[in-house]
């Protein structure tokens, strides 16, 4: 050994100093010779961060799958409906507003429904007419599926065919009150006195679930049995993508140039919108559980922290002994705390993933986890072990060496 | 008190909480590298002459001075600055980390220096070697012999360099020939020029010392001078 005495010191080398990395170093000591302690107690912040993670990555995930479902359907169809008059009667839209909008520049295509008003949909003339299902009654042309972006669950679609004989396509949710949910048997249902064949059940119009609940004629047959020509009750329209709004503008003059004031626009995708909007936000009830259980894990690290204080007194003393300060001490405390909690939340953002992971699998949607998760809940668990320990560490900071060395 | 001495007490008492008075009216000097033991039965007031020494604990009355510095206005700061750097401690229940091995037990004793973890190993490296245990550098305490795990906690307290030893019944965990072991070893690197304070109860290793101190209920009978 050369010289121990270092007579050129300045006071202020003489200082106790603990570098960043080396209370890192020395925390994670603390956190490794207690393993088993150090899982078990950050299992309770890692339960909460998991329930909060899986609770928004749920949700997120609905939310994507709406979306995704709102890229299938397209956000390029407009509805046209009569709107009401100034003195409150429902307005009728002319009959030549489908042909008029067809026309259009930027419309791709355009199928009108004509509601009939009377018409009544029984399994068989026993049922009493009351009983309809609120099951209505339209006619529509045999292009409705193709511009609302739905298909046949089974059977066909109205076709030319439909244009003479009695056939009936039920919407997805007329067929299931019916309990007619498979083509195929010649299936026949009484319609206002006249057996029609069901040759079709449409899947679920998800822009428009109005239609599910209806049962689809021909127009000259709707013509033939009621005795007059019906007044369009709704038109869809598919315009091009880039101009929807142009479109969407024009659509009320054009429907009815005589008064465009009668006549409803509407962009069914933006209710979709809304409805996967809702669909983002979380479960506040379940939020408020993760919540109790982060709570539970701060007060379970804290308890363990103020345990861990009195066991290692020695070492506290020794710290002391060696140069610590006891602002030393209790940062390593307070490290060892934060770092604890931390570790739990990055396995709680595991299990809420993997959470996540099987549900999106088992609900066939999209398997999303927010990405400000991956930041805000390692970050959250670090504060909260902070906090967690800040007791424990001024504790352990209170104590006086020559004590702790004697314990 | 002169710059010369490592250690210098004058007129001081220590009274505990409840009226206890560890230590009364304690005067005594221990020029730079002086090899000294303290003597005396249990509760005669050694340990707690040791850790005033030490700047553990500030005397009720009187004043210390530490590496030539009194210590009368020294913040608490200052205290744990002196202790980093200029004191090593080493102790009868040796206070090794169980989950560390012998060779960052030892990086550990200098943590509060501000020396990064590289060069704090590189110096417990070598201060193992000097204490004979270079083939123990990761082995863990419970996996080193008594001997082995005193001659650990010495490395740790001299690989810093420290100008003052204080060593607190070393030997008292330890069988007589792995006690003379530590004692020589103690004696041979605080040879280097650090002054070396010893408590012990055992006349035979005080009798090793070539100046003895002996107290009596808190006070010093005998200066060894």
């Amino acid at each position: 050994m050369t010289s121990l005495a270092h007579p050129d010191r300045t006071p202020s080398e003489d200082l106790a100093r603990l570098p960043l990395a080396e209370l890192a170093w020395a925390s994670l000591q603390g956190l490794r010779s207690r393993k088993l302690r150090a899982a078990l107690s950050a299992l309770g912040i890692a339960i909460g961060i998991g329930a909060m993670v899986s609770v928004v990555g749920v949700s997120s995930s609905a939310q994507a799958n709406l979306l995704a479902e709102i890229d299938r359907l397209g956000t390029n169809l407009l509805t046209v409906a009569p709107g009401q008059s100034f003195t409150g009667n429902t307005e009728v839209l002319p009959t030549t507003a489908t042909r008029m909008i067809g026309g259009m520049s930027h419309v791709r295509s355009a199928a009108a429904v004509y509601q009939l008003t009377t018409g009544v949909v029984l399994r068989t003339p026993y049922v009493p007419s009351e009983e309809t299902g609120g099951i209505g009654v339209d006619a529509a042309q045999d292009d409705l599926p193709e511009v609302m972006g739905t298909t046949m669950a089974s059977g066909h679609f109205l076709d030319r065919v439909s244009n003479r004989y009695p056939e009936v396509v039920l919407g997805a949710q007329a067929a299931q009150t019916l309990e007619l949910e498979q083509v195929g048997h010649h299936l026949m249902v009484d319609l206002n006195g006249t057996w029609f064949t069901v040759i079709g059940v449409m899947r679920s119009a998800a822009l428009d679930t109005t239609l599910d609940d209806t049962a689809f004629i021909s127009l000259p047959v709707a013509e033939r049995l009621f005795g007059q020509q019906p007044d369009p009750s709704e038109i869809y329209v598919r315009s091009d993508q880039d101009d929807v709004i142009g479109v969407s503008n024009l659509l009320a003059a054009t429907a009815n140039p005589q008064d465009p004031s009668g006549v409803v626009v509407t962009r069914p995708s933006d209710a979709l919108k809304a409805r996967a909007a809702a669909k983002g936000q979380f479960t506040t009830l379940l939020l408020g559980l993760g919540a109790v259980a982060l709570l539970v894990g701060a007060i379970g690290i804290a308890n363990i922290m103020v345990i861990s204080v009195l066991e290692r007194r020695g070492e506290i003393g020794l710290r002391r002994a060696l140069g610590a300060r006891r602002i030393h001490v209790s940062a390593q405390f307070l490290t060892e705390s934060a770092l604890l909690a931390a570790l739990g939340a990055i396995a709680g953002l595991g299990l809420g993933a993997g959470a996540t992971a099987i549900y999106a699998v088992a609900q066939h949607e999209p398997f999303v986890v927010p990405t400000y998760a991956l930041i805000v809940a390692p970050l959250g668990g670090f504060l909260i072990g902070a906090i967690a320990g800040l007791y424990p560490a001024m504790k352990a900071a209170r104590l006086s060496p020559t004590e702790a060395l004697r314990a | 008190m002169s710059a010369a001495h490592a250690l210098a007490l004058d007129g001081v008492s220590k009274q505990y909480a409840g009226g206890v008075t560890a230590l009364h009216d304690v005067s005594v000097a221990v020029a730079t590298g002086d090899q000294v033991a303290v003597t005396g039965a249990s509760g005669s007031g050694k340990t707690t002459l040791l850790t005033i020494l030490g700047t553990l604990e500030r005397p009720t009355a009187g004043t210390v001075s530490v590496a030539g510095r009194p210590l009368t206005d020294a913040s608490d700061r200052n205290l744990a600055g002196l202790r980093a750097h200029r004191i090593g401690f080493v102790f009868q229940a040796f206070h090794l980390q169980e989950a560390l091995t012998a060779l960052d037990n030892v990086a550990t004793g200098m943590l509060y220096t501000g020396r990064h973890l590289r060069d704090r190993r590189s110096a417990a490296r070598e201060a193992l070697d000097r204490v004979g245990l270079a083939h123990r550098l990761s082995h863990r305490p419970t996996q080193l012999s008594g001997g082995e795990r005193q001659r650990v906690a010495i490395a740790r307290a001299l690989a810093k360099r420290p100008e003052i030893i204080l060593a607190d019944e070393p030997t008292g965990n330890l069988d007589s020939h792995a006690g003379t072991q530590v004692i020589e070893l103690l004696h041979e690197l605080a040879g280097d020029g650090a002054t070396l304070v010893l408590i012990t109860h055992d006349p035979a290793i005080a009798a090793t010392f070539p100046r003895q101190i002996h107290m009596r209920d808190g006070e010093i009978v005998d200066d060894g001078l």
